[in-house]
């Protein structure tokens, strides 16, 4: 192949962008390779200025609700500030993370919101992947069924909790008359399996909701063609679509983690932390409104807010590899 | 390896509508047969009942002589292809064919050298590592049959497998395909809605349309003696031209002239029952430029003129479009084979006659042109229910026999 004088990089994008069909053919050697290097064409900058300016009043109102806001606290956690001894306010660096992370209340309730994450959320996949799979198999009377599914998540999750409570209370509650042994709200390890009851039951059809919209990229000819390949319905499920919706699982696994680590309202309702039932947000709570300590309890929020970063930014990492035929995953 | 029979076989749904009717249809062991047919005329609904994709709800389907109606899929046997490729995303080449040998509980070893022979047939050894999202659309169409075959299924099921590959690589796959199927010797039953697919693929072809069969046989003798008009107008490309024509006076009064028919045919059409209005059928290669014909074929013929709307030059030969007056054939199967042609709402004015002529023939648009057809191979249908009236003992005679 002949190549004319070979034009500067610069030209040779400028050419590319204003008249995409011509050239490919002919110059295919200048197209690889260079192209990143080359500076960028008038129309590019000026189309990445637009990108800018579009992106502008969404960025900056994000400024202003959320980064604002996380800085501050992150500020006041660097301080000692306790709104009852407002005099003694001082900017004491670290002191107030070695305080909450040496004190055995954090840990307790740090240990408390881990147990209801894992339990909850492991539940609420295998119960919502079943829910997913009769709302989506069902055929008649198809929106009944998933109107009625949803139901536990359209109730305001306090109104819910207050429902529990009653239903747990002696003498009155429905439940709690089942039970021999009274009181069931009083001692911890039944206290945290109805906290988590409470949780599951109200989130799991959100769970399941998610999960559906996986459940219908599955294309039906891969599970026919799975069945005329010899696979029982069990095989289908784990070997076929298990793996396709794989991504759909990682959100819904994601979205619910970051919600049940930051549990609060039924908690709040139910037994109002007792019996070392506190979440790490109740703790917060505790701290900063009703203890008026905007030090100590920032350093929570901070610490909170930290944790789930970390949920997120790990589950994002999975996300990378796991998309299955994401079309470059290879070819990197 | 096995036969195929399927006895009286048909689907309702839960609504009420019948998507097959009563389809009885004997496949030899070995056999490639296909289903053809427009959108909605049952093929596929018969097929994913072969394959126990779908309930039969009633009648009998034996595989091997042996009553399948109840057997999940799994263990009837077959290996079943999709038009969609339908490979796992998230498994590589090698793991995609290795599926159905793997749950069939085979050794590795046995597993990867079956996986490397098919892939060696079908020319995938470089890419058995790749992912189904890393390969082109015949490559994955290639993989597909790949994990069909690995397993010497009793017989191949085949949903549109070409349909969705581009026109050059779907004339290349269809050679790969049919090689295939001659070297294996496995039983094949295809389904497709391409008429140029099933002419030259099958040993044999059905034509379906509505939920049931139209007619059965080899592909040559669907052409050349179509049992109805819609089996005439379904297969060849292009398709036979329809005009109607009316019984006056012992001849046929068409907008191609006065056509004479012989004794048989008028004994047919002079009985009490008969239908007065009919459609002729001519293919457009039994008409020929009238000056290139000479006197001995002229005489089994006749000739009309009329002007010419478009001449398209293939080269080989010419397809040139005529524009001819009269009434337009009408029928309820024309109609629905001018709706699966996606032509149902484009008629335009009077009728347009497609013919096929020799090259040679110095034809211009514009002019007006003397045109000579076969009255040998003319095809007389009865609107009323489609039926071919040439038709004697399966042959079809022409409008001239005795």
């Amino acid at each position: 192949m002949t190549l004319p004088a070979t034009p500067t990089g610069a030209e040779v994008a400028a050419a590319e962008t204003e008249r995409p069909t011509g050239r490919h053919a002919a110059v295919p050697t200048q197209r690889t390779g260079r192209r990143g290097r080359a500076p960028l064409s008038e129309n590019k900058k000026a189309e990445r200025r637009l990108g800018w300016l579009l992106c502008a009043p969404a960025a900056l109102v994000m400024v202003a609700v959320t980064a604002y806001p996380i800085s501050y606290s992150v500020w006041l956690s660097l301080q000692r500030f306790d709104l009852r001894f407002p005099d003694q306010r001082e900017f004491i660096g670290l002191e107030n993370y070695v305080t909450v992370l040496t004190n055995q209340f954090w840990w307790t309730a740090f240990g408390v919101t881990m147990l209801i994450t894992v339990v909850t959320v492991a539940i609420e996949l295998v119960l919502g992947m079943g829910l997913a799979l009769i709302m989506h198999r069902t055929l008649v009377g198809r929106g009944i069924v998933r109107t009625a599914a949803l139901i536990p998540y359209g109730i305001v999750t306090v109104v819910a909790a207050f429902s529990w409570r009653y239903a747990w209370t002696p003498g009155t509650g429905y439940l709690a008359n089942l039970m021999s042994d009274g009181a069931p709200l009083t001692e911890r390890a039944s206290s945290l399996a109805i906290i988590m009851l409470a949780e599951i039951w109200k989130t799991t059809p959100f769970m399941a909701l998610l999960l559906m919209a996986g459940l219908a990229l599955v294309p039906e000819d891969l599970l026919k063609a799975a069945s005329t390949d010899g696979a029982t319905s069990w095989q289908r499920f784990t070997k076929v679509m298990l793996p396709v919706m794989k991504p759909a699982i990682l959100v819904a696994l994601l979205f619910r983690t970051l919600d049940a680590f930051r549990v609060f309202d039924n908690i709040f309702v139910l037994t109002a932390g007792g019996n070392e039932t506190s979440s790490v947000s109740m703790l917060a709570y505790n701290n900063l409104i009703r203890g008026l300590n905007l030090g100590i309890g920032s350093t929570m929020s901070v610490l909170i807010f930290i944790t789930v970063a970390i949920i997120a930014f790990t589950f994002v990492k999975l996300f990378g590899t796991a998309a299955p035929g994401s079309s470059d995953e290879e070819r990197r | 390896m096995a036969d195929i029979v399927l006895d009286k076989v048909s689907k309702r749904f839960p609504d009420g509508t019948v998507a097959v009717q009563d389809v009885d249809l004997e496949i030899a062991d070995g056999e490639f047969v296909i289903l053809v047919g427009p959108s909605g005329c049952g093929k596929s609904t018969t097929l994913n009942m072969i394959a126990g994709l779908e309930d039969i709800s009633s009648g009998e389907l034996r595989i091997a002589g042996q009553r399948v109606n109840d057997k999940a899929p799994r263990d009837r046997d077959i290996a079943m292809v999709f038009q969609s490729y339908a490979l796992y995303p998230n498994m590589t080449v090698r793991e995609n064919m290795a599926f159905p040998l793997r749950l069939a509980k085979m050794d590795k070893d046995a597993i990867n050298e079956k996986v490397d022979e098919a892939a060696k047939v079908l020319e995938l050894t470089a890419l058995l590592d790749r992912k189904p999202a890393n390969l082109s659309g015949g490559q994955r169409q290639r993989v597909a049959m790949g994990r069909a075959i690995v397993r010497q299924p009793k017989a191949f099921l085949m949903d549109e497998p070409l349909s969705n590959l581009d026109a050059k690589l779907r004339v290349q796959m269809r050679t790969v395909v049919s090689r295939l199927q001659k070297q294996l010797g496995t039983t094949t039953v295809y389904v497709t809605h391409d008429q140029t697919e099933a002419m030259t693929l099958g040993d044999r072809v059905v034509i379906m349309r509505g939920g049931a069969v139209q007619q059965v046989g080899r592909p040559q003798e669907l052409y050349d003696h179509p049992g109805n008009l819609f089996v005439a107008g379904f297969i060849g490309s292009p398709s036979m031209n329809f005009l109607h024509a009316a019984m006056e006076d012992g001849k046929l009064r068409t907008a191609l002239g006065d056509v004479p028919i012989g004794e048989r045919i008028r004994r047919q059409l002079e009985a009490g029952d008969a239908p007065r209005e009919l459609i002729l059928g001519v293919r457009p290669e039994h008409f020929e430029d009238a000056e290139l014909v000479d006197e001995d074929t002229r005489r089994r013929g006749m000739e009309f003129e009329a002007p010419v709307d478009i001449v398209e030059s293939m080269g080989s030969d010419k397809y040139v479009y005529f524009t001819v007056e009269g009434e337009r054939a009408s029928a309820a199967e024309l109609e629905e084979l001018a709706a699966d042609a996606g032509a149902a709402d484009f008629t335009g004015a009077g009728s347009s006659l497609v013919t096929r002529l020799s090259a040679e023939s110095p034809v211009a648009e514009g002019q007006n042109r003397r045109v000579w057809f076969n009255l040998e191979k003319i095809h007389l249908f009865d609107p009323a229910n489609g039926r071919n009236l040439t038709l004697h003992e399966g042959r079809a005679a022409g409008a001239l026999a005795d």
